[in-house]
């Protein structure tokens, strides 16, 4: 591990200036994507381009060299050039004052032994020259607060506090096509490629102290000095919560990863505990591990294991009750004060336990009172919402049908929408002001994105889950970040 | 890799708090009968030396003996039953303990994350359950209760068929001995405390037998 270079994680994250080394005007290329996806993504600092013949790329009128640019105006090199290239390339680049390059050229570490041997010349090159080493063979990197999208294939994401840093290129799409849905945004992106120099963990460790990251998400395939990554991981997850996606949990996932990083696999048991040992939430899948960070990102951090449910209907908050029951959350009983004061707002044959099912008997204003009075209640940690949006959905039906707007139509489906738009505010607002997670979770998300109750959510700044029991799963992921810091500090007084 | 003899390891266990079974090791049958009088029938005769490690494979392990009768037999075959590639040896008696769980722990030494320590559901049915866990060695009293706290099978933790509940105090002791055997000595390759029997009295896992495995 070579030792942190500031300066050069601040060039690949906030460059003042881009050098696009090997710009094609040939709209299949990477050296005209990569281009393009720059000008085309609101980067506002200087950019520059390359091409060995000259001539204009997207209205540029590149540099046959390096050498020819203004010095001091760029830090950032992103590299479509072909390997063989390269050295030459980062000696102009290390004179004009560039501290980071992003190679996305092959032909090293994953093509055989001379490939090997280039990419170590490369990290030697690198270290002597002082410049952050990214890649190679690695797809980009984006950084919303620079609004910089330096990558060779889509998309690039709304802005948040998601920290992004994965071994798999295609992984660093997946996670941010789903902040693309989703509307939960992202900070920082970067793929490392083959990782020659700056590793997933260099990655984690800027995020780690990087005030636009709220929570770091990772995905890693192979490990090769798996005790340095524990202490790593271990101290990066002190200071932010770190969510990790790993392949080659099964030994058939193993095989497959040795043939695409060349990295040798553990026991994934032992894996699993290191991760615990360390204060990582580990993820099962991609959708659960964006949504883990979603929630890290945009929820208020957890207390405490104690969950209630409340719900429109009851089957859902049956069902939810199981989910909660088999993780390892807690299904809260439900206080007698509060449940008291919950009676004065609803009629009689409300389920009076958790979940809260208030079985059609809520009124105009009954469910942000009841979100209210359960979240500000002492004995309560979160809660997962039910039943957003079904009143909306028939309005859809009904603006969308041949009755539209008679018969009190179009008043009852802007009533609806009002209230479906009221209910998720006040989710997102009583969750704000007291400090707890209220997930709110329905397929209609999905269904239709363009309900109010999912559509409120989401410009709430927040996930709106697509089933209670990914609601579920995401708090669990919390409550295990929670727990670890709790036992510890508890300790370390 | 060599191993520890049986006595060896339960000792070096023992050392770093790991709560062992009482036994005796003697030179001759009339020694066993007398250590079994001692300590109460039934009790279990083995056959002990530094080079013998597959000792239920050998036949050299003789359960649930329950007078002095059967314990002199018993030992006098042992006795009889070494060979000159088993060097030195000696006859292990102990009590017969019988409880309805067993646990597995130990410390194996993991290609990419080095020393770990392993704690597991034991018996006949452990290699179908799988329900293990491991953290990196050195661990801490709090990874140790959370060892415990992520088997699947808690059930078998708490109170079981009229058993008491798992004393968990005294697990915990039994994993961070295993950690700390492990971070005294790097020649430690593996531990394997098997099985580690809940007492049926006071819930504490006792190791029955123990191997420890050491660098050449």
């Amino acid at each position: 591990m070579s030792p942190f270079n500031a300066a050069g994680f601040e060039a690949l994250f906030n460059p003042k200036g881009v050098v696009v080394a090997g710009a094609s005007s040939h709209p299949g290329k990477f050296g005209f994507v990569a281009l393009h996806n720059i000008l085309a993504c609101g980067y506002e600092g200087a950019v520059a381009a390359t091409n060995r013949d000259g001539g204009e790329v997207l209205g540029i009128a590149t540099a046959q060299d390096i050498a020819d640019l203004d010095a001091d105006t760029y830090d950032l090199v992103f590299v479509c050039t072909p390997a063989s290239a390269n050295v030459d390339l980062l000696r102009a680049a290390a004179k004009k004052g560039i501290k980071a390059a992003f190679l996305t050229s092959a032909g090293y570490g994953e093509a055989g032994e001379a490939g090997i041997v280039a990419q170590q010349e490369l990290v030697a090159l690198a270290a002597e020259l002082g410049i952050l080493l990214a890649g190679p063979n690695g797809q980009g990197v984006v950084s919303t607060p620079a609004k910089l999208c330096a990558q060779i294939v889509a998309p690039y994401p709304p802005a948040g506090k998601i920290g992004i840093a994965s071994q798999s290129g295609n992984f660093v799409s997946s996670f941010m096509n789903l902040a693309v849905q989703s509307g939960v945004g992202v900070s920082r992106a970067v793929s490392a490629g083959n990782a020659a120099a700056t590793g997933v963990a260099d990655y984690l460790e800027y995020y780690a102290n990087d005030p636009h990251t709220a929570v770091a998400l990772a995905y890693l395939e192979g490990v090769n000095d798996g005790r340095g990554l524990f202490e790593r991981l271990r101290s990066i997850a002190a200071r932010k919560p770190l969510v990790l996606l790993k392949g080659g949990a099964t030994s058939g996932g193993q095989r497959a990863a040795a043939s695409h990083t060349g990295s040798l696999a553990s026991d994934d048991r032992v894996f699993d505990g290191m991760c615990r040992q360390a204060g990582i939430t580990r993820a099962a899948n991609v959708e659960e591990a964006f949504e883990a960070a979603a929630s890290f990102a945009t929820q208020p951090l957890l207390q405490g294991p104690r969950t209630i449910v409340i719900t429109t209907a009851g089957g859902w908050g049956v069902v939810t009750a199981d989910a909660i029951t088999n993780s390892e959350l807690e299904l809260a009983v439900l206080p007698d004060d509060l449940k008291a004061q919950i009676d004065t707002k609803l009629p009689p044959r409300w389920s009076r336990n958790n979940p809260i099912d208030l079985a059609g008997g809520e009124t105009r204003d009954t469910i942000p009172e009841v979100l209210q009075l359960v979240a500000e209640h002492p004995d309560v940690d979160a809660i997962v919402y039910l039943g957003l949006g079904i009143q909306s959905n028939q309005a859809q039906l009904l603006r969308n049908g041949r009755f539209y707007p008679d018969h009190g139509i179009e008043r009852i489906v802007a009533y609806h929408e009002r209230q479906d738009t009221r209910f998720a505010e006040a989710a997102a607002e009583i969750s704000a002001a007291t400090g707890k997670p209220i997930m709110t979770a329905t397929e209609l998300g999905i269904a239709d994105p363009n309900n109010a109750g999912p559509a409120a959510v989401r410009d709430s700044g927040r996930l709106c889950y697509s089933t209670a029991n990914r609601a579920v799963t995401a708090l669990e992921h919390m409550w295990r970040d929670a727990r670890y810091r709790q036992r510890r500090s508890r300790v370390n007084g | 890799m060599p191993t520890l003899s049986e006595v060896e390891s339960k000792r070096l266990l023992a050392q770093h708090g790991v709560p062992m079974l009482d036994e005796q090791i003697v030179p001759t049958a009339e020694a066993a009968v007398a250590a079994a009088n001692e300590m109460g029938y039934p009790v279990v005769a083995k056959l002990n030396g530094d080079a013998i490690a597959h000792k239920t494979e050998r036949g050299l392990v003789k359960l649930n003996l329950r007078d002095a009768a059967s314990v002199h037999a018993a030992a006098s075959e042992l006795l009889s039953a070494a060979t000159p590639d088993d060097g030195e040896v000696q006859v292990l008696v102990a009590p017969m303990l019988k409880g309805n769980r067993e646990l597995i722990a130990g410390m194996l030494s993991d290609e990419q994350f080095g020393p770990t320590v392993m704690l597991g559901i034991g018996g006949v049915l452990a290699e179908a359950i799988q329900d293990v866990v491991f953290r990196l060695v050195p661990i801490t009293e709090i990874d140790a209760h959370e060892m415990i706290e992520e088997l699947s099978t808690q059930k078998l933790l708490g109170e079981f068929r009229g058993e008491p509940a798992v004393d968990r105090e005294s697990l915990v002791a039994v994993l961070l001995g295993l950690s700390k055997l492990a971070a005294a000595d790097p020649k430690i390759v593996s531990v394997d405390v098997n099985p580690l029997i809940v007492s049926p009295l006071d819930g504490r896992p006792l190791a029955v037998d123990a191997l420890v495995e050491v660098a050449s």
